[in-house]
């Protein structure tokens, strides 16, 4: 526990500063990959344990097309489309399976494909770490913001996250297929009924997480250090998100990815070997008070 | 399934008799499964297969534990492996640093394990399903920061090192292989009597109806809350009782016996083995460790190997071995009977 550097930094704008942007960029990284989790829940009724796998195959691909072609934007667009098409395989081929099973064989072919994922990204890219550097239009002088260091880069991390998160919102909100999607989430045998394709909007809404996840992934590979086993840290911290969250609340999504953002940088100073441990005690504090967590809706 | 036919059966009259044979019935058999494996090393010398058997011993008890939870009252646990880990912990700690006698050091850790689980239990069986697999995953991960940033006391990520006094009490020397051996076996079968015991009680029937129907449970006049609180207790402590073995086996204990890969690995294990009938979790345990032991030799890729053989059983069979087992065999002579 250092409680000195935690109130000095809250002293110091400067470190208030770059603390506070270091949380925002966690939390809108952990945004979209939550924000897919809690659609896939909210259509589908899944938890889907293999998102993460998701995230680091964003970051793979991007890292991949970045190598190869040198260009930024052509590096997210495969991140997010690769893992896209990937989610609707993984739907389509594996979890359509399972739909009627118990909820535990679900999970059993999710924690399988954690397995294989894991070692199909060792195979391929192999098991050591890798990184896919900083593009050369971002290697600028950084913003100097009342004395904080704020790289151009997070901005646009953060600008593409929020505008991921309006059109996401608006487009379940205002869109014909929004809504087509918002009442396959709530009574998918009348949506069936209708002449719908459920089937379709399953595997869409699959590859739509996959690919805010991949998207994710792409974003933080120019800032992270890439490594087969990456996924797993973010798939739990999503997990939090969620479930603090709200299951199935994508306001609730934004609003959990942010708190757990800002818990971990500041946390990591105050509390450097305890910072996960903040975020469970969290989780658990907020439910054990609301146990559907801050925006979900009471279930029966 | 069969017991219920039988219970049903029976006279009122008969009903504590027939309790009371199958009860001796149970005892016996577990006698007799404890002298058998009590006499493996005479017939075989190998030390492998003592190891094999003292694992088997740490992660049967901890699944079969769990299947108490998952397949009998209908609560996902995710995190009944920080019990496994509290179990290491306490009892490594204890012996480290008091100096205790082993079954005092036994007897404290699992007076510790029912304490947190009372407390961990009160706050996460209230919650529903998936909620209460998330809290409980909660609560592990929260144990697992706790050992990792508790470096003066648990070691931090460097685990329990210098090994776990072990003392000779009774004239039992757990140093020794082969003591430890027969002390595993006989803490196993204790405790998978222990627990048939418990599922096959008037209590153990009271949760498969509450994890049937948990509301008319209630309506009837169950203590919901009160019957799941129990249970999740119970169930830690003959998870803790498997850390402690595990403990005593490596010498030490280690930040990933509470991780929450542990309480994944005790939800596939009974996955694999099954969770309708009692003995499946144990099952599930010896063919985990051996395909681990097997897939891990063979290949790097182990991840690979254990991920395919996992969709076999949740795509495929859809079931645990046991459960495929049991059902297959009910329908074969179902058939039979149809025929004759």
């Amino acid at each position: 526990m250092d409680l000195d550097a935690l109130t000095g930094c809250l002293a110091s704008s400067a470190c208030l500063v770059t603390q506070t942007t270091s949380g925002f960029i966690i939390g809108m990284l952990l945004f979209l990959v939550a924000v897919g989790l809690t659609l896939i829940f909210g259509v589908l009724k899944v938890v889907n344990f293999s998102h993460g796998a998701f995230y680091m195959f964003g970051a793979y691909f991007a890292m991949t097309a970045y190598q190869f072609s040198g260009s930024f934007a052509l590096a997210m667009l495969c991140g997010a489309a690769g893992t896209a098409i990937l989610g609707l395989i993984f739907e389509r081929v594996f979890m359509s399976r399972v739909y009627g099973a118990d909820v535990l064989m679900q999970l059993l072919v999710c924690y399988a494909f954690v397995l294989i994922f894991d070692d199909v990204v060792r195979m391929i890219w192999g098991p050591e770490f890798k990184s896919m550097g900083m593009p050369a239009a971002f290697q600028v002088v950084p913003l100097f913001i009342a004395g904080g260091v704020v790289p151009p880069y997070y901005l646009l991390l953060i600008g593409v996250a929020l505008a991921a998160a309006m059109i996401l919102g608006l487009g379940l909100a205002r869109t014909r297929i929004g809504k087509v999607i918002r009442a396959a989430a709530h009574n998918p045998g009348m949506v069936s009924a209708l002449g719908i394709n459920t089937g379709l909007i399953y595997g869409g809404v699959f590859a739509l997480g996959g690919m805010l996840a991949g998207l994710a992934g792409a974003l933080a590979a120019p800032v992270r250090s890439l490594t087969p086993g990456m996924g797993f840290s973010v798939l739990i911290e999503s997990f939090i998100v969620t479930v603090i969250g709200g299951m199935g609340s994508i306001l609730g999504a934004l609003i959990g990815a942010l708190l757990i953002g800002m818990i971990r940088s500041f946390g990591s100073l105050g509390f450097p070997l305890f910072t996960e441990g903040l975020m469970y005690l969290f989780m658990v504090i907020v439910l054990v008070s609301r146990p559907t967590g801050l925006f979900g809706k009471e279930v029966a | 399934m069969t017991e219920l036919q039988a219970e049903q059966g029976a006279q009122a009259l008969d009903v504590p008799h027939e309790a009371k044979t199958r009860r001796n019935r149970d005892a016996l058999i577990a006698l007799a499964v404890f002298v058998v494996l009590a006499l493996l090393p005479a017939v075989f010398s190998s030390k492998l297969l003592l190891d094999f058997v003292i694992r088997c011993a740490a992660y049967g008890l901890f699944a079969t534990s769990l299947n108490l939870l998952v397949g009998y009252t209908g609560l996902i646990s995710f995190g009944h492996g920080m019990f496994f880990g509290l179990g290491a912990y306490g009892f490594g700690l204890m012996m480290q640093k008091t100096g205790v006698p082993v079954p005092v050091a036994f007897v404290a850790t699992l007076a510790i394990t029912l304490v947190v689980a009372l407390v961990i239990g009160a706050i996460c069986v209230r919650l529903k399903e998936i909620y209460f697999a998330f809290v409980t995953l909660a609560f592990q991960m929260l144990i697992h920061s706790t050992i990792l940033s508790w470096v003066s006391l648990t070691g931090g990520d460097q685990g329990l090192r210098g090994g776990i006094p072990r003392p000779p009490f009774l004239g039992i020397d757990l140093s020794n292989q082969l003591h430890l051996y027969v002390a595993s076996c006989a803490l196993l079968v204790i405790g998978l009597f222990l627990m048939h015991r418990i599922a096959q009680s008037p209590f153990g029937y009271t949760l498969r109806m509450i994890r049937d129907n948990a509301t008319r449970a209630s309506f009837i006049g169950i203590d919901v809350w009160r019957a799941k609180l129990t249970i999740f207790v119970l169930a830690a402590l003959f998870a803790s009782t498997g850390g402690i073995i595990m403990a005593l086996f490596v010498s030490g204990a280690y930040p990933e016996f509470a991780y929450w890969t542990i309480s994944g690995e005790g939800i596939f294990i009974n996955m694999l083995g099954g969770v309708t009938t009692f003995l499946g979790p144990m099952v599930g345990t010896v063919l985990l460790l051996i395909l681990n032991d097997t897939v891990t030799r063979l290949t790097d890729y182990h991840g690979l190997v254990l991920g395919i053989v996992i969709l076999f059983f949740a795509i495929g069979l859809r079931k645990g071995l046991m459960d495929f087992v049991v059902e297959w065999y009910a329908q074969r002579r179902n058939g039979a009977g149809e025929r004759g």
